[in-house]
């Protein structure tokens, strides 16, 4: 059974950070998609109708990429949690078809009408499209982090007499107070990875000399949305996360900090390994009295340690944890050093022709898959030893008669799935992003209509 | 209110079984009816945009069950393990193929992807013919009303049967002789020419196939599971579904004879809805029948989620499911007609 356990949850975890890889860049994506496609409609200036189209073919391979890897997730509750399901899916049973239903249809109708329907169906048609699938992904989000959000923060539940949770209010699951900071954190997150690439590909472009027309609109578009989101992940969204995880999940908090003991004026450690053995931080570099100030807004606030609460309760991986949200904050310090210039440069005008900033811009654009990562791995990992925060045990979630040596043949069959998929995605990518948005002929044999402006 | 449910249940599924069914089909007779590159590209664009649209209801179907019926989800997605993990990867490897064959242009690219395409959908529709050959059957549940099943035992049903059986080897084939003619009406319907041509004769030679794998899976069916004849008898007003099947077989034959394919391909969905619609018939109100104990079947009553719950998501439902039929009858309003080689340029 242990290994068991062990293998369904490096299955689950490795499948899904694989698959989130793609969604955030779309649901990024088709937020500047919106933009380049109501521009274009408004002013009827076709660089921007060009410019869509490049992006427009960016998101599809990601989407390709996120749809047959995010088939797997929705089976996986039944095949590997079966027990987790059963119990719990008189709950997220519903935000999960209602993502189906209410958001998976809107995706799919209206990218068929992008792709195929430019032509056919006319701009107007092709614009509404470009909107229907940003509401569509947004909302998928939503549900998505709804179902989370119960996980982490359980409301508007009872237990039956069977252990099995019921819903008590519909409402009360879609607007759980977790759900409002988590969900704006983690659609920022998403801008930002969308706005990153494109900045990161208009810099590729201007730094190579080639469609510096498109160049400029990319870097443009992306630096202004990826310092605002970068903004905006740290403060009020990152900030109200950590706090309401201190509120509600307050031995995760600690985790995330390395803070062993209580404290009264604790400090922020910003580098450091937590030592589980002494229970302490090797090498600490620390801000006095940070912590306490961050949580609770005055320095001589008392902030519970691990210590306080029984072990059984700890989270089970801390460092892994430690590390995963200092990765995160650290990262999201560096765009903000990054991203916050580079806009200063661009309003004076002067972006396009310093070389050092394009270039850390083009450096930087793997950086927000990482941080966003290992956000999702501060939040899961913080939520550990539990499925549903101090009511059902990851261990007891388990499908009951499927033994590890499955888990272990379809665990190894993902990680040589995703292996291909991952050379497949970058090989394309890196193909469309050589082809450049300027002509409008694809790979195969396509007259050009009309030659782009 | 688990009724309805039930019925929303087996109606998304029939459902996608009608639409992902003619994509799978149109995979399975793909190397054969479409030679050329041109031909190719005709038959991919002719599902290119309402394939991914057709697995969302899949999709949805998986989460209505486990919204409504979480227990009997559960116990089916688990008991089913390998198998739906292979399932899994025949869909990656699907949607690969068909959303990244026309990204390059090389000569060794396409055919992996051309092949790929076909095997996977030939095999998707042997394996979704298998597992309501397997629901039928009935599976070995336990007190818990859980199981698992190996892929082969003796080939043979019993009290321990794997998922492949006589039986459900017979429902795979046909399952895939069915999609392969629904997916080939479809082209024939939406090609002009040679490719048109070979779909019709391939649906035409199919359709007389067809008829002798139907009789041997009746024939297996009632020796197979009785317990599905008691909803007929006890309401015989049942025998309209296979009554209907059977006029829609005649009818798809016929205009098929006819060269009417539109017609031919309309029939056939008909055919398909009356097919699950016999399931389910006989099925209710069973989710998952046991080879070993009756008393431990999930029936909708056993497995349902609470009364508050079933009754609330009337609410989304009842907005959600009149958008989606509404965005799926957009998509094939604006994608209707033919698909021609003048249209290969319009696309993006």
């Amino acid at each position: 059974m242990e290994a068991a356990l062990l293998y369904d949850r490096l299955q689950f975890a490795f499948t899904i950070t694989f698959h989130y890889l793609f969604p955030q860049l779309t649901m990024g994506l088709a937020l500047l998609i919106v933009y380049f496609k109501t521009r274009a409609f408004w002013t009827g200036d076709s660089h921007f109708n060009d410019a869509a189209r490049f992006w427009i073919k960016i998101f599809t391979l990601s989407f390709a990429f996120g749809v047959v890897t995010g088939i797997p997730m929705e089976f996986q509750f039944g095949t590997n949690w079966a027990k987790f399901s059963e119990l719990t899916g008189g709950v997220i049973g519903q935000t999960l078809a209602m993502e189906g239903l209410l958001a998976f249809f809107l995706e799919s109708s209206f990218l068929g009408v992008l792709l195929f329907g430019e032509k056919k169906l006319g701009q107007r048609v092709h614009w509404l499209a470009s909107v229907m699938l940003f509401l569509g992904s947004w909302l998928s989000g939503y549900f998505i982090m709804a179902t989370n959000a119960w996980m982490q923060h359980p409301v508007a539940y009872r237990i039956a007499e069977d252990g099995s949770f019921h819903l008590t209010s519909l409402w009360g699951l879609l607007t759980n107070s977790w759900l409002l900071w988590q969900y704006a954190h983690n659609m920022t997150a998403a801008a930002a990875t969308g706005s990153f690439v494109m900045a990161g590909v208009g810099a590729f472009y201007l730094l190579s000399n080639q469609h510096t027309e498109y160049a400029k609109t990319f870097l443009r578009t992306g630096v202004t949305v990826a310092a605002l989101a970068s903004l905006l992940l740290l403060y009020p969204t990152g900030h109200g996360n950590a706090k309401q995880v201190f509120e509600h999940q307050p031995i995760t908090g600690a985790a995330f900090e390395g803070l062993f003991k209580t404290e009264r004026g604790a400090g922020l450690v910003l580098i450091g390994q937590p030592n589980m053995d002494t229970l302490t931080i090797d090498n600490p570099l620390t801000i006095p009295w940070g912590l306490s100030l961050l949580v609770y807004d005055e320095l001589w606030a008392e902030v519970k340690g691990l210590d306080a609460f029984p072990r059984d309760q700890w989270p089970d991986n801390i460092p892994l944890l430690y590390y995963a949200y200092h990765i995160m904050a650290g990262l999201g310090t560096i765009f903000l050093g990054i991203m916050i210039p580079a806009w200063l440069l661009l309003w004076r005008g002067k972006l396009f022709k310093t070389q050092l900033v394009l270039w850390a811009i083009l450096l930087i654009t793997p950086f927000p898959y990482i941080a966003t990562t290992a956000g999702w791995m501060t939040a899961e990992l913080g939520r550990q030893p539990w499925l549903v925060y101090g009511l059902l045990r990851t261990s007891e979630g388990i499908s009951p008669l499927v033994h590890s040596g499955n888990v272990l043949f379809t665990l190894i069959g993902f990680v040589g799935m995703y292996f291909l998929l991952g050379i497949l995605f970058l090989f394309l990518f890196s193909e469309t992003v050589n082809h450049g948005p300027a002509s409008r002929q694809t790979p195969t044999d396509r007259p050009v209509e009309k030659l782009p402006s | 209110m688990e009724t309805f449910w039930f019925i929303v249940v087996a109606l998304v599924l029939a459902v996608y079984i009608v639409l992902d069914g003619f994509d799978f089909g149109t995979g399975i007779i793909y190397l054969f009816v479409a030679r050329t590159e041109e031909e190719r590209r005709l038959t991919l664009n002719a599902i290119g945009p309402v394939w991914n649209g057709n697995e969302v209801w899949l999709i949805t179907a998986g989460g209505l069950l486990f919204f409504a019926f979480p227990k009997a989800y559960a116990s089916g997605f688990s008991g089913f393990y390998l198998a739906l993990i292979l399932v899994l990867w025949l869909l990656m490897l699907r949607g690969l193929a068909i959303e990244l064959r026309n990204h390059l242009d090389h000569p060794l690219w396409r055919p992996i992807w051309d092949v790929t395409f076909s095997i996977s959908s030939l095999l998707l529709a042997v394996v979704f013919g298998a597992t309501i050959g397997n629901l039928v059957r009935g599976v070995p549940l336990n007190a818990e009303g859980y199981f698992i099943t190996p892929f082969w035992t003796t080939f043979l049903p019993g009290p321990e049967p794997g998922i492949l059986d006589l039986y459900t080897v017979s429902t795979g084939i046909l399952g895939a002789t069915v999609l392969g003619i629904h997916g080939a009406y479809y082209i024939a319907m939406k090609t002009e020419g040679d490719l048109h041509q070979r779909a019709h004769r391939f649906a035409k030679v199919g359709g007389w196939v067809l008829i002798p794998i139907i009789l041997l899976n009746l024939f297996f069916l009632k020796n197979v599971q009785p317990i599905l004849s008691a909803n007929y008898s006890a309401y015989p007003i049942g025998y309209t579904i296979p009554l209907a099947a059977a006029v829609a077989l005649g009818l798809m034959l016929y205009f098929c004879q006819k060269g009417r394919d539109q017609a031919a391909f309309l029939a056939s969905c008909i055919f398909i809805l009356a097919g699950i619609g016999i399931t389910a018939w006989g099925y209710y109100p069973n989710l998952l029948i046991s080879t070993t104990d009756q008393s431990y079947n999930l029936t909708i009553y056993n497995s349902a989620a609470s009364a508050y719950g079933l009754q609330v998501g009337l609410i989304w439902f009842g907005i959600g499911f009149p958008l989606a039929l509404a965005y799926t009858i957009f998509v094939y309003r604006s994608f209707w007609g033919k698909v021609t080689p003048a249209s290969l340029h319009e696309s993006h």
